[in-house]
């Protein structure tokens, strides 16, 4: 559906893209992760038509965006950062104006109008111009704007920035629901949003892409990933303790063995295995009480700062 | 409908929901009387024509259309609204020519409520109507051209200060090319060639010429191909913006 081929956007000597591919299939939503300036906007400026690329194709669905821009826009629904609209129309004015460019009208234009402000809740602020509405309004009504015409593609920059947690739960819901009809790009920071609906994950920095995987796939390369969390009983005096610590680093596949707090150790696996079954057996065969023992999955943000600060820790100045 | 209605609508819609329409009307009317009346002596010179109400169109077109221009696109870059129209399946020249058209119909309005001046004068006399519907259809041509040299100056800035700065300058400046300022400027210097060029570019010659009645098709070409020149000038800045 989305075909992106060596993708690259120079402004004046810096190159803001650099040498992007990638494909997003049909029910895929593919997350943009990456620090400010990492080129995820200029990206999706390219892919939805608002940026002219210095290299690099385009296809979505298919045509090629150089091509015939205005077929592709047809199937594009894209809610540009900050998702700007007239201030001076009311929310259902703006709507059919977005309408009617889409070549809706009439009957059609009512139901997938209505449709949309079911979908996005908008319903109470339809007569209300958009300049006077709440940062979580205003964002909604850049959604219906994506969504009017039941694009194929959706390129969203930040969808939930700005909205409460309650507004953030119910956007992420929208989204999975459509997931499975079409092909989906966000661009976000927050990395919970990624676990939460994305089936692929993409993290750039400085244009180019350093990991590409899914939600999982990008937790496997966590430090933390398979690390055991034991926390112990109270009766568990500091000697104690350090004895645990000494008789688990005797272990096989045991890497390493932190103290996280009090009576909190987590136990580092070597190359990142599963080693549940062997601590616990470990542990219940020496009798060392503890309260519970959990398995950690690796945190998604480490990654992304791991992966991130390496590769741009030698860059002139734009991510520090 | 054509995408060209489409956005005409909306922006006609944002002229009249906001108070931009209604100031324009009423200052541009108050403005146009006070220059016929006390500076153009439209009862003191006991004339049965509209000379002295049209000639003060350019000088106040120099002010007010640069005023209405100044949002024209700026703002649009400003809150970001300009992302949406090149993202929409719509052809931007489209867009151009719909906000310019939307403007021209807001100074048409404002001529159009110019009429009791009309009647006063065929109450009074009995003045040659032809010379004054050619003086009408004049007076919108410049204001056309203006709105176009508007038109593209905001589109290479989201400050609308420095476009209405700028607008006015270069309004100015095309109205005053045939000037004897600007002529005598250029006369000790330039060649023939280019002198007759500022001559002849001058929106206040081809506008004199119109309200004296004499309206002839170089007049009317000259106006519309001004028009032409700049919204296809505004198109260039707009798709520049793409690229950089």
């Amino acid at each position: 559906m989305i075909e992106i081929k060596h993708l690259t956007k120079k402004f004046g000597a810096f190159t803001a893209v650099d040498d992007l591919s990638f494909n997003v299939k049909k029910g895929e939503v593919l997350g943009f992760l990456g620090p400010n300036g990492a080129g995820k906007s200029t990206s999706m400026k390219m892919i939805a038509g608002a940026l002219t690329p210095t290299f690099g194709n385009i296809h979505i669905c298919g045509i090629d965006i150089t091509k015939n821009p205005i077929a592709v826009k047809k199937k594009i629904g894209y809610l540009p950062e900050g998702a700007p609209a007239w201030g001076d129309m009311s929310v259902v004015e703006f709507l059919k104006f977005i309408a009617n460019i889409h070549g809706l009208f009439g009957k059609l234009q009512t139901i997938a109008i209505d449709k949309t402000i079911e979908l996005t809740q908008l319903s109470q602020v339809l007569q209300q111009p958009i300049d006077i509405l709440s940062k979580g309004f205003k964002r909604r009504v850049g959604l219906a704007q994506t969504l009017l015409h039941d694009p194929e593609i959706l390129i969203m920059d930040e969808p939930t920035d700005g909205l409460d947690p309650n507004q953030k739960h119910d956007i992420r819901q929208l989204i999975t629901n459509m997931a499975s009809e079409k092909s989906i790009i966000i661009s976000t920071h927050i990395l919970e949003e990624v676990e939460a609906i994305c089936s692929r994950a993409i993290i750039i920095a400085n244009g180019k892409i350093l990991a590409d995987g899914t939600p999982d796939q990008l937790q496997r390369m966590a430090a933390d990933h398979n690390g055991l969390h034991i926390h112990l009983t109270n009766n568990n005096s500091d000697s104690d303790i350090n004895n645990i610590t000494k008789s688990l680093l005797t272990l096989k596949y045991v890497d390493d063995v932190i103290k996280m707090s009090e009576n909190h150790i987590m136990i580092r696996p070597e190359n990142r295995q599963n080693i549940s079954t062997i601590i616990s057996k470990h542990m219940s065969d020496n009798s060392f009480n503890f309260d519970q023992i959990y398995l950690e999955k690796g945190r998604l943000d480490s990654v992304f700062r791991d992966i991130t600060t390496i590769n741009t820790s030698d860059d002139k100045g734009l991510i520090k | 409908m054509s995408n060209i209605a489409i956005i005409f609508k909306r922006e006609i819609n944002a002229y009249f929901t906001t108070p931009i329409a209604y100031i324009f009307i009423i200052i541009f009317l108050i403005m146009v009387a006070a220059f016929t009346f006390f500076l153009g002596g439209f009862l003191l010179r006991n004339q049965a024509d509209l000379l002295s109400f049209f000639q003060f169109h350019p000088w106040l077109y120099i002010i007010l259309i640069p005023a209405l221009t100044m949002r024209l696109w700026s703002e649009e870059i400003q809150t970001g609204t300009i992302e949406l129209l090149l993202t929409l399946p719509i052809n931007i020249m489209a867009a151009i020519i719909a906000k310019f058209l939307a403007a021209w119909a807001l100074i048409a309005i404002a001529l159009g409520l110019t009429f009791p001046i009309w009647i006063t004068v065929n109450y009074l006399g009995e003045p040659d109507n032809g010379v004054i519907i050619a003086s009408y259809i004049g007076s919108l041509l410049m204001a056309g051209g203006f709105l176009a040299i508007g038109s593209f100056i905001s589109a290479t800035t989201k400050n609308q200060v420095i476009a209405f700065i700028v607008s006015t300058s270069l309004c100015f400046l095309f109205t005053a090319s045939g000037s004897p300022m600007i002529i005598s400027f250029f006369s000790p210097w330039a060649a023939d060639g280019i002198l007759n060029f500022i001559i002849n570019i001058s929106l206040l010659g081809n506008f004199q010429n119109i309200i004296k009645g004499v309206i002839d098709m170089g007049d009317i070409i000259y106006f519309l191909s001004l028009i032409m020149l700049f919204l296809f000038a505004t198109k260039l800045v707009i798709d520049a913006k793409k690229d950089a």
